[in-house]
Order: C-alpha cells, then sequence, then structure tokens
C-alpha cells in the first residue's frame, strides 16, 4: 500500500536460524559470533572494525562537527552512550585511522532525585560513573536534574541561530587544521573534575513535586525529557561548547518515532529523530549512535569490555502498558524478534524525514513552542482535525459562570462558558474589580498585564500540540520551575502588548499599499 | 545419567534488578537423564533464581524480546537458541536491551 516503489517485501520475511559454527561473511575464516541484521553473521574482529568504521562514517558524512569545535558528550550511564564514549575515545587516539578533530568533554546528568534514589545510591552510581570518566581523560562533569530549578529563561528564550556554513566550509577548515598542527598531538585538557556535590533535600524534594504533578506515566516522561534537555543545552551554553552529542541508538530512535506520533509530536519528527537537531538555535543537538542498533551495542560493550553503569530510570519494572513509551517499546521489541528488519525500516523511513522549511531561522520567539522550542503547529484552519478537537473540548466543558478557576478566584465575571479561553485571559486583570492587585505587575505593560501566575490555559496557547497534551496531564502548573513560568508570562504581556496597539504599527508590507487619502 | 553441569550465569543492562542485584552466580544443575538444554535452564532460573515478575524475564518458553543471551560470548542464535546443550562450565550472559530493566 505504502510502497515507495523500492523492495520491500523482503523485509518482512521471517530470519532464518543460521547453522551453529558459521564463517564469518566478511572475512569467511573466522568463526562468526555475533548474528547482525538478518543472517549476517560477523567474527569478532570484524564486527569491531564494522563497528568502529559506522561511527566515524556517520560523522564524516554529516560533516557537522568541524575540526577543533569543542563538543559535549551526554553521557548517561547506559550501553549506548557509554559505548559512544568509548568511540569517541577510540577515534581520537594518535595513530587512528582518519582521526577525529574535535575537543570532546562530557556531562553526565544525575536523575536519580526525579526518579526517588536514595542518596547512597545516587553517590554510588555517580562515582562509579566518575571512574569511568577519568579513565577517560577528558573533562568532565556531574550535573544533578535539580539544577533545572535554578536556570535562566534564556533556554527557551529563542537562541540566536548560528552562522550559516556553506558547503565548501567545511574541507577548507579541515584543511586549515592539518596545516596548523599537523594532526599533532592534542594539548592535554584541563581536567574539570566536579565531584556530585551534596543536593540539599528542599531541591530534591521540589523536583519531585514537579514530577509528581504529572498524572500520567507518559506526561511525566515526557517532561523529565524536556527537562533533562534543557539542562543539557544550558551546561552546553556556560561551558563553551557548541555541540552536544547524544547516545540514541536505532533501537530507541525508532521507538521514539513511534512514540512521538502517538504524542501528536509528527511535525516535530525530524528534529527529534534526525541526526541533527538545531532548534536551539547556537547549540546542535547530534546523534552519532542512530545507526546502531541496541543488540550491536550490547554485544560490543560485551565483548570489548566498555564499562557501562545501569541506572534505574522512571519506567523500570513497569508493567507494559504503564506509558505509551512503554507500550511502544514492548511492541516494536516484540516485532523486532520475529523480523529482524523492523528497526531498521522505521530507522529507513525516519531518515528521510525533513522538517517543513518555513523560514525556520527567522521565526521569531513567538512562534516557537516554550518547551519544546520547535516550531508551533497549532494554527487551526478552519476544516482542519485540531480545530474540530478544539471546539469539541469547548462544548464538552460546563463551566456555570462566575465559578472561580482554579488557581485564581475571579468574583463576578460573567463569562459566557463557551467563549474561547484565551480571551476571558486577557480580559479579566481590570474587569474583575478588586480581586487582582495590578500593583503586582513585574515592570512595563502597565495595569492590563497579567499580574497572576500563567494557567494552564494561559500556557497553551504558547505550546505545541504534544506538549499541551502533557500540561493538560499535570495536576497544576504552578511547579513547574521558575525559567518556565517567567518565559511563559513575558510571551503573554508581549502578545496582549502586541494586540493592543496592532492597529498602530505600521506593518511592513502596507508601507507601499499606503495613499493619501 | 548426565553428570550435574556447572554454569556460570552473568546477568547485565538491568536484567540484574529482577536477581537482588547480584550480577554474576556460578551455579550447578542437577544431574538428569538427558543433556541440558537452554529451555530447561531458562525454566530452571525461573524456579530457583528468580526473584519477582518472572513476565520481565521469560515469556513463554523464551526470553522476553529484547533480552540478548550470549553463550561463551557468543551469540546463541549461532548456537541454536533455545536448543544448545549446555555443557559443564559454560558461560551464559543475559543482557537487556530494554529500558525498563
Amino acid at each position: 500500500m505504502c510502497q515507495v516503489g523500492e523492495d520491500d517485501h523482503e523485509l518482512l520475511q521471517r530470519a532464518e536460524v543460521p547453522g551453529v559454527s558459521k564463517k564469518c561473511v566478511k572475512c569467511k575464516e573466522a568463526t562468526a559470533a555475533v548474528v547482525i541484521r538478518a543472517g549476517d553473521a560477523f567474527c569478532r574482529g570484524c564486527f569491531k572494525e564494522y563497528f568502529i568504521h559506522k561511527f566515524r562514517a556517520m560523522l564524516g558524512k554529516n560533516r557537522v562537527l568541524f575540526p577543533g569545535e569543542k563538543v559535549l558528550l551526554a553521557v548517561s550511564g547506559g550501553p549506548s552512550s557509554c559505548s559512544m564514549l568509548a568511540q569517541v575515545q577510540e577515534g581520537l587516539r594518535q595513530n587512528a585511522h582518519k582521526k577525529l578533530r574535535f575537543l570532546p568533554g562530557i556531562v553526565f546528568i544525575d536523575e536519580g532525585g526525579a526518579v526517588g534514589q536514595s542518596l547512597e545510591d545516587r553517590r554510588r552510581m555517580a562515582a562509579e560513573l566518575q571512574a569511568v570518566f577519568k579513565a577517560t581523560g577528558f573533562p568532565f562533569l556531574v550535573v544533578p536534574l535539580e539544577q533545572v530549578l535554578d536556570l535562566p529563561s534564556s533556554v527557551v528564550a529563542a537562541a540566536p541561530a548560528p552562522s550559516e556554513r556553506a558547503a565548501g566550509v567545511y574541507k577548507k577548515a579541515v584543511g586549515r587544521f592539518i596545516q596548523r598542527d599537523g594532526g599533532g598531538r592534542q594539548a592535554p585538557l584541563e581536567r574539570e573534575e566536579t565531584p556530585l556535590a551534596d543536593v540539599p533535600e528542599c531541591r530534591t524534594l521540589l523536583l519531585q513535586q514537579l514530577v509528581g504533578s504529572a498524572k500520567t506515566l507518559t506526561a511525566r516522561e515526557d517532561l523529565l525529557n524536556t527537562l533533562r534537555q534543557h539542562l543539557l543545552v544550558h551546561t552546553a551554553r556556560t561551558e563553551g561548547y557548541s555541540k552536544v552529542m547524544l547516545g540514541d541508538s536505532c533501537t530507541r530512535l525508532a521507538v521514539k518515532l513511534l512514540t512521538s506520533i502517538s504524542l501528536g509530536r509528527g511535525a516535530q519528527l525530524a528534529q527529534d529523530t534526525g541526526f541533527s537537531d538545531s532548534r536551539y538555535g547556537d547549540i546542535v543537538l547530534v546523534r552519532p549512535m542512530r545507526d546502531y542498533s541496541a543488540k550491536e551495542i550490547a554485544y560490543y560493550n560485551r565483548m570489548f569490555s566498555v564499562p557501562s553503569v545501569f541506572i534505574p530510570g522512571l519506567d523500570t519494572k513497569t508493567r507494559d502498558k504503564s506509558s505509551i513509551q512503554r507500550l511502544t517499546e514492548s511492541f516494536v521489541t516484540k516485532l523486532q524478534a520475529d523480523f529482524p528488519s523492523t528497526v531498521s525500516a522505521i530507522y529507513r523511513t525516519s531518515e528521510k524525514l525533513q522538517t517543513a522549511c518555513t523560514s525556520s531561522s527567522s521565526a521569531d520567539h513567538g512562534d516557537r513552542c516554550l518547551l519544546c522550542m520547535c516550531a508551533l503547529d497549532t494554527a487551526a484552519e478552519n476544516a482542519s482535525a485540531f480545530k474540530a478537537t478544539l471546539i469539541s473540548e469547548q462544548l464538552s466543558q460546563k463551566k456555570p459562570p462566575g465559578a472561580p478557576s482554579a488557581a485564581v478566584p475571579e468574583p463576578g465575571t460573567a463569562e459566557a462558558p463557551l467563549e474561547p479561553e484565551s480571551a476571558a485571559a486577557t480580559g479579566q486583570c481590570c474587569s474583575s474589580g478588586g480581586g487582582e492587585d495590578c500593583g503586582k505587575a513585574a515592570g512595563g505593560g502597565g495595569c492590563c498585564s497579567s499580574a497572576r501566575e500563567p494557567e494552564s490555559s494561559d500556557l497553551r496557547r504558547l505550546l505545541c500540540y504534544s506538549c499541551q497534551l502533557t500540561i493538560r496531564d499535570m495536576s497544576s502548573v504552578d511547579r513547574l520551575p521558575v525559567y518556565i513560568l517567567s518565559e511563559a508570562q513575558r510571551r503573554l504581556r508581549r502578545s496582549q502588548m502586541r494586540e493592543q496597539i496592532g492597529e498602530f504599527l505600521l506593518d511592513q508590507g502596507d508601507e507601499g499599499d499606503q495613499r493619501m487619502t | 545419567m548426565a553428570a550435574p553441569v556447572a554454569i556460570h550465569l552473568e546477568f547485565g543492562g538491568g536484567a540484574e534488578l529482577l536477581f537482588n542485584g547480584v550480577k554474576e552466580h556460578h551455579v550447578t544443575l542437577p544431574s538428569q537423564s538427558e543433556p541440558w538444554d537452554v529451555k530447561q535452564l531458562l525454566v530452571w532460573i525461573q524456579q530457583n533464581l528468580l526473584k519477582e515478575r518472572p513476565e520481565l524475564f521469560v515469556q513463554g518458553d523464551s526470553v522476553r524480546p529484547g533480552i540478548l543471551v550470549l553463550i561463551n560470548d557468543a551469540d546463541w542464535e549461532l548456537m541454536g537458541e533455545l536448543d544448545y546443550q549446555l555443557q559443564d562450565q559454560d558461560n551464559v550472559v543475559f543482557i537487556s536491551t530494554l529500558h525498563g530493566g
């Protein structure tokens, strides 16, 4: 049905079991040790070459890492990210073939607080990972997730787009780099050792309340992902890194692709699962492990002793149906067991996805989702399915007039229940008489700026469809970190102001049309 | 009558959580008339070692999809999967590649 003209029928054949003591398909000499994809058996040596080569090829093909650039490796302790770390180490070796040329640093985000781990467990796991990091010789940072509560709102404000680099620039940059040092010995980097400082318990409590305010596990995982990404980007910015390498494997990304579609993130698929993700502007997220299946990574780590530490997450030991992410993972894994080309088929499909480029670099911050920083996809045209869901939602709300809303008491408002909530939000400040102290407005905007904390209905305008669903699953948005709420307020005030003075603004396009009457 | 078979088991990738966090187990399978194969080993593990949540480790006759099995550092698919007959001092490793252990 949905064929793209490829010969896809072979993908769905069941894998045949290779016989015992089969020879390696590549060198045809040594005994095979691993079965990759459907029926290709490799010996240890060939497998190692294949694995290392894939990493270099992925970086070389995409040409986003410039020589001498500072790259932050986001290591979670799991097998993929530790494998990525090992590959980077391997690639930077002096006599490596096609040596890698960037300057790595490592960051480990300790999420034990959000997951409910005890302090000794967290310290123990952090110490294990620190030993691994020290052995690599790269500078590393251990950052507790609680720091996300202290981030500045510049993280979710629009970032400046990086200067567009033309294709030929990469080759020239490489040439210059080689000339300058002759590919010589990399200067030993200063070791920044930031051991895990003790996190005050109140911060952990706040973080747990934040994560706990999401009622479903799906929303909790989504929220945690968003917070983690913000923290990563902020760390990269403050430490001077321009790229962040994430260790998502092919299997993980295939699951993420299907999960994203189920969560309503179809419009952002290309950025969520592609090789490079430039939604943050100056920091680019890169996924070099996206061509490796989880099996290959596990085998490589086992056979060549790559250390990794298992850290339990939110969905460890949960049932299959506890969240959408978990269910999709179980679905893909089970399908993969019988049809080993499942994951690679999904991966190949994801490679074909591209962002619909609507001047993405010049989109102002008003057009970006507050949480996930992707372009908003919620322009509800009159005949769209999204508009239909909005209408049905309004119709099914039975808010009697004058009832207090969740966060702020507004006596005497006689808003008709069917009016769109955004209009209600902006109009209320002055019409509610003595209910609000307008003096609380934090600078600028006058008394009509919303002086109260944004409610979840206010935030909806600022979010893309799937982030709206996540917020809807939260019992209250007060628990969101300050940087998100303050940026939300800022944008709401801005848009209010724009509405008020809109008719006085000279539109760029109108100037030529103005005629003297 | 086959002699008792000594096996070295290892669990990784989160699978050890189902076994009280213990990653390595030296076990001796009791002697029985037919040679031990992997299918019987799984049943034995479920009865004797698995502390909780058997559905997270075994599914039907085989391991749950997403758990890799290595026999003497080689893919079990090359050894015959469930039908491989265990030898004395074999090393069997179970690695979970799933999110949730």
